[in-house]
């Protein structure tokens, strides 16, 4: 797995800034993934961990600084000295290089499963509907649900649905995975299954991945990286292991403290 | 006054007067009408979703200048201004457009509801704007949408006696001039009604059937 200094991240946010209106949620934030980077974002609700992987879906737009992908700028570049906004054909090709699992899976109820999984690379990627239907049935054995290509997501268990949705995110074979509280709309009892899915996700391939969660076992196993956020700002960063047993900052000793 | 019997000559007569109204006009406009109101509020509705605010304020004004403007009013005012245009592509270019101010609102309402995160996963998945209307918005928008636009389509129907006003006669129009032909008004009219039910019903019953067919609960 290539390691933090990697000169050629897989993301980099540069002096980013992000407000809602007045609300200033993300100022001067700068961070990079390196490429296969497991990292986990922690931290209090409302610290802006949601508001970091939705701007690198570019789901929210950016309000300030900038965003690499790769070394491709993202939705903004500097030409001349200038902040340029990037067309949207632009950040549809960066886009398709990233993946995103939601909280409430976010699965289209008026297809099949396998309409779900075949949509984008098919109709994105332009595979055809014999090759998409083979990587897609393979997707579904992998996560457990290969008879359930037939079926409508509504007829699934939350769990089996997020499982469909990691299948659906992985048909697009993302270099970068944004997984966010993946399980916080799950029951307990099955929250199990689909950290599972991901464990072996994470263990089968190199997808660089930037994960939003209170699992911290999960964390532990999954991450090789922990930033820990309060008001948009990082407030320390070390491997799971040292984070979890040895929290330097006060507000991250609380936060592990709250939530265990 | 004359005691009033009911006569089946009369029916007879009148009744492939009716019919003929009936089919020729009345379910011409309506079904040619009703899809082009279907086809165009679907597009009023997408580009008001689409575009940016002060063209939807735009859009938004025009639609609602003709939904606030009786159909009799823009009936005359077609027919007398394109006067190469017959009667008959005037009624159904009129309802057609009128309607589809109303069905833009349905459609508006049932796109929005459709969760912002289904939006969202079509942008996750790099998914085009042609796509993510035609396989993930619009179906779903539709589910919700089928009952008012077959209400729609009746009441439609059921407007259409105003194409008087530009000389076509439709179905209770060709009942009403028998009656003052032959001073016989039960029947003709009696009739005029049952046809009107006989029509609506089974259309009813469509809706109701395809509204099933679109649900997807599962
Ligand atoms: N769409 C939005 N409109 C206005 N404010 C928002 C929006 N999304 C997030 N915020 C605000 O941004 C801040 C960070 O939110 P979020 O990124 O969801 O935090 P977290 O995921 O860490 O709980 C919060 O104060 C939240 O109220
Ligand atoms: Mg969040």
């Amino acid at each position: 797995m290539p390691s933090a200094t990697d000169n050629n991240p897989a993301i980099l946010f540069e002096d980013v800034e992000k407000r809602f209106g007045d609300n200033v949620v993300l100022k001067d934030l700068n961070f990079s993934v390196a490429k296969g980077d497991r990292v986990t974002l922690i931290g209090p609700s409302g610290s802006g961990k949601t508001t970091i992987l939705r701007l690198v879906m570019t789901l929210e737009e950016l309000s300030g600084g900038y965003i690499y992908i790769e070394d491709d700028p993202l939705a903004y570049e500097k030409r001349d000295g200038k902040r340029v906004a990037l067309r949207e054909k632009h950040r549809n090709e960066i886009r398709k290089r990233i993946g995103m699992v939601f909280q409430q899976f976010n699965l289209f109820p008026n297809m099949t499963v396998m309409e779900n999984i075949i949509e984008a690379p098919v109709h994105v990627l332009g595979m055809s509907k014999a090759d998409a239907k083979a990587k897609a049935q393979g997707l579904l054995d992998q996560v457990g649900l290969a008879d359930k290509a037939n079926q409508h997501p509504l007829q699934l268990s939350g769990g089996q649905q997020q499982r469909v949705a990691i299948a659906r995110a992985l048909a697009m074979d993302p270099d970068i995975l944004l997984l966010d509280e993946v399980t916080s709309a799950l029951d307990p009892e099955i929250v199990g299954e689909v950290l599972a899915v991901l464990r072996q996700v994470a263990e089968t391939t190199d997808i660089t991945m930037l994960i939003v969660t209170h699992e911290m076992q999960f964390a532990k196993d999954v991450s090789n990286r922990v930033m820990m956020f309060d008001g948009g700002h990082i407030v320390e960063e070390n491997t799971p292991e040292e984070m979890f047993s040895n929290p330097q900052e006060e507000r991250t000793k609380q936060f592990l403290h709250a939530i265990v | 006054m004359t005691e009033f019997e009911w006569n089946w000559a009369t029916v007879w007569d009148v009744l492939p007067t009716l019919l003929g109204a009936f089919f020729q006009v009345t379910l011409v406009v309506t079904v040619v009408s009703t899809a082009i109101a279907a086809v165009l509020g679907l597009i009023i509705a997408m580009l008001r979703r689409s575009v940016p605010k002060p063209v939807d304020a735009v859009i938004k004004f025009a639609v609602d200048f003709i939904r606030m403007t009786p159909i009799v009013v823009q009936l005359l005012l077609v027919y007398y201004t394109f006067t190469n245009l017959s009667a008959m592509v005037c009624g159904i270019i009129v309802f057609g457009i009128h309607y589809s101010t109303y069905m833009a609102e349905v459609y508006r309402a049932g796109i929005d509801s459709v969760p912002a995160g289904q939006w969202e996963a079509t942008t996750a998945l790099s998914m085009s704007k042609g796509r993510t209307w035609r396989a993930v918005v619009i179906p779903q928008a539709l589910r919700a949408t089928v009952p008012a636009l077959g209400n729609y389509a009746i009441s439609m129907f059921k407007d259409t006696p105003f194409l008087i006003i530009i000389g076509l006669v439709e179905l209770v129009n060709a009942g009403r001039i028998y009656g003052a032909n032959t001073f016989n008004y039960t029947e003709p009219l009696t009739l005029v009604g049952i046809i009107f039910l006989a029509a609506s019903y089974p259309t009813a019953l469509l809706v109701g059937r395809l509204e099933k067919r679109l649900a997807f609960s599962y």
